[in-house]
């Protein structure tokens, strides 16, 4: 089986659940790699819950990530958290709104980039492919406060590691 | 024949894109003339991306228009693509059927987008059995680039054998992304031209006859070609285990299983039986994995092959890799309870609440239709009582209203929005006028001014087309008078609550039949439609004054 990255974005509708999906898969295209996105849109766009799986490595197959396999889930909205636990493998990290809290960042519309952010720690992908994605997903009046919410997110995720010493907060 | 494989190609490059990004890309790549469809999801995106790449595409009042048009360009000899969703397939069902007679001259393909677990559907209907019904070859793919390489492939057979060919692409395919690399485009065709051809496309008794004939004859050749065709795969693995499966269901299959021998069916219909019979034969144990009902089960067993199936409880949903890992073990223990998610609902600042407030208020019997409004339904209004297929509330809501005791008859509404009503709702209107029930009607079409449901598309009463450049509107309140309706308003349910359920209790009482329009533009879509009615909205003008010169018998202006 070859090595495949499972991550989960969970959100509600409107939140830019899609769009963070949409970036981290352009991530792993841009670096060559096999990927693939999956997610249902349609009804889910009124306001109800959205997930979006991504999943990148040498092979990708099923581009569904099943459940209690995801190394990463993120999560944006605060009470989709607890239904989507399930998602994650044993050890797995949670990356849940409350990382990157409300006032840290200038706009709060870019909480999804800022979890990105926090999920780039994780991940050992160049920092310069992760901005370029943001970039091409957003208009160019966008890019600023983005950027400014990717690095907070990251230094979230830097800061949560080394207070808890262990890798992240994790389901086991 | 010279059905490409995609490593015969010089590769021009890579792209992340959605199957349905992936079937335009190559409706394009194909030389297609003309796509048209009717927005659906999960298909409406294949149009508006071969629009967005240049291709000609226009949205159809209904699939089964939309089919028609389509197959008028390919008697012409042009290359047409024709998408709907699953259950617009039974809309364009009747000329289906028939053009699987009649042949094509260009080649034509037919997508039909399957909802296997209803992610935005009424129905889960497994549209295998329609290949098979009608007698026309369907095609699956599994992935993006299968996507694009199947949709190549169909317009190659629907070519050579002068058939339509159906593409079969579910919810996952459609609107999941993966790797796609393009061909060269095929060099351009010929013109189009007419070749008069009547017993070939008359389909009178007399001509009907040899058709039929005729189809299975060329069927018959397509079978025996699927046996050496390069859209089915077969991975030898271990004896131990075969697995025989189609569409994404294969890219679970390889997770879940990886050992096993795999026979991937690229072509749905007709099936490889011998190709499948060898197959079975060199492994120990023979499983068909397939999403939805057991269509090719009974088709191989049929066949006299022996294969096992999966657990009846198996028919239901979606598949995926802990399904599939289940169905090879056996295994019909109760499945763990999917994540607990937030139902979708009507935007805060949907245009509709007032309506659903009133109509629950007054206790109404609402026979409700497919969009976004389908969501009345939900708390706190509860206000939908049927809702079955697109333009249902009309012709229902009737028939409540012809047998239901008065007082409860009183109380039965129809409710529809404005791109469901354009799409089938105009044939309940004529019937309403033709068996007007003893206490009347009342119909109430939202009209929101775009097809919200499926993202915002433009429809024949917006006067905008699929590119949201200018054309005619169709008038609904026009329309409804023209066709006989006693009472036609329209109103702002925003503005005017209290007016709107003044008139609905007035409506209610009489014995008359009434439209009410109830238009305000959808919240999520206002702003977009501001912006193209700048441009649409004069070209519209011009376009009305020059097209409707005026009635030269009576003197009367034209449609300005």
């Amino acid at each position: 089986m070859p090595e495949v990255t499972n991550v989960v974005f969970a959100g509600l509708g409107g939140q830019g659940v899609i769009k963070a999906s949409d970036i981290l898969a352009d991530v792993a295209f841009r670096l060559g790699l096999d990927v693939k996105k999956a997610e249902i849109h349609g009804m889910s766009q009124r306001g109800g819950s959205v997930t979006s799986d991504v999943r990148f490595g040498a092979e990708v197959l099923s581009p569904m990530v099943p459940a209690g396999e995801a190394d990463f889930l993120v999560v944006l909205a605060p009470d989709q958290v607890d239904n989507n636990l399930g998602l994650l493998k044993k050890g797995g990290v949670l990356i849940p709104p409350s990382l990157v809290p409300e006032t840290a960042l200038p706009n709060r519309r870019s909480l999804n980039v800022a979890l990105l952010g926090a999920l780039s720690y994780h991940l050992s992908l160049p920092e310069s492919a992760w901005l370029e994605a943001v970039r091409a997903a957003l208009p160019e009046r966008l890019h600023e406060v983005n950027e400014k919410a990717f690095e907070i997110g990251r230094a979230a995720a830097r800061a949560r590691a080394e207070t808890s010493r262990a890798p992240a907060r994790s389901r086991a | 024949m010279g059905l490409q494989t995609a490593t015969s190609w010089k590769q021009t490059g890579r792209t992340l894109s959605s199957g349905d990004e992936a079937v335009a890309m190559a409706a394009l790549d194909a030389g297609v003339i003309l796509g048209t469809g009717y927005p659906g999801t999960p298909s409406t995106e294949i149009l508006e991306t071969f629009d967005a790449l240049g291709g000609r595409a226009q949205w159809a009042p209904n699939e089964k228009v939309a089919l028609e048009v389509g197959l008028g360009a390919a008697f012409a000899g042009a290359a047409a693509l024709v998408t709907m969703k699953h259950v617009g397939i039974n809309v364009a069902a009747d000329p289906l059927f028939t053009a699987a007679y009649t042949g094509v001259s260009g080649p034509l393909v037919v997508i039909s987008a399957d909802d296997p677990g209803m992610a935005s559907s009424q129905n889960e209907q497994d549209n295998r059995h329609y290949a098979a019904a009608a007698g026309l070859p369907m095609l699956e793919p599994s992935d993006s680039q299968e996507a694009y390489d199947f949709t190549l492939a169909a317009f190659e057979i629907s070519r050579r054998w002068q058939l339509p060919v159906l593409l079969r692409i579910t919810t996952r395919v459609c609107h999941s992304k993966s790797i796609v690399r393009r061909r060269p485009p095929l060099p351009p065709a010929p013109p189009a031209h007419f070749e008069r051809d009547i017993p070939g496309r008359v389909m009178i008794p007399g001509y009907a006859r040899p058709a039929h004939r005729k189809l299975r004859k060329k069927l018959s050749e397509v079978a025996a070609w699927v046996e050496t065709s390069p859209l089915n795969v077969r991975r030898d693995g271990e004896r131990r285990l075969g697995i025989v499966t189609a569409g994404i269901t294969a890219m679970h299959c390889r997770e879940a299983a990886p050992e096993a021998s795999l026979l991937k069916l690229g072509t749905v219909y007709p099936l490889p039986l011998e190709k499948i019979r060898a197959f079975a034969k060199s492994v120990d144990r023979c499983v068909v994995v397939e999403e939805g009902d057991p269509v090719f089960l009974e088709a191989i067993r049929a066949a006299g092959i022996p294969v096992e199936g999966k657990p009846e409880m198996y028919r239901f949903g979606e598949l995926n890799v802990e399904r599939v890992r289940r169905i090879l073990a056996g295994d019909t223990s109760p499945e763990p309870p999917p994540a607990k998610a937030k139902p979708p609902e009507l935007c805060e600042a949907c245009p509709y609440h007032p309506v659903y407030a009133v109509l629950r208020k007054l206790d109404c019997i609402v026979a409700g239709d497919i969009g976004c409004y389908t969501l009345g339904v939900m708390e706190p209004y509860r206000a939908m009582d049927t809702c079955v297929a697109m333009g249902a509330s009309m012709g229902v809501g009737l028939g409540l209203r012809h047998v239901l005791p008065e007082r409860e008859a009183r109380r039965v509404v129809s409710i529809i929005g404005d791109s469901t009503f354009v799409h089938s709702g105009i044939n309940g209107l004529v019937e309403m006028v033709y068996n007007p029930p003893a206490t009347g009607h009342v119909v109430i079409v939202l009209d929101n001014g775009t097809t919200a449901m499926t993202g915002q598309q433009e429809h024949p009463g917006t006067g905008r087309k699929l590119d949201h450049s200018a054309t005619r509107q169709l008038s609904i309140e026009g329309l409804a008078q023209a066709l006989g309706v006693q009472h036609t308003y329209v109103i702002d349910p925003v503005k005017d609550p209290a007016g709107f359920e003044k008139l609905l209790v007035e409506r209610l009482a009489a014995n008359d039949l009434s439209v009410i329009v109830a238009r305000r533009p959808c919240i999520l879509a206002a702003a977009d439609i501001r912006r193209w009615e700048q441009v649409a909205g004069p070209a519209r003008a011009a376009l009305v004054s020059i097209g409707g010169a005026g009635c030269s018998a009576c003197g009367e202006p034209g449609d300005a």
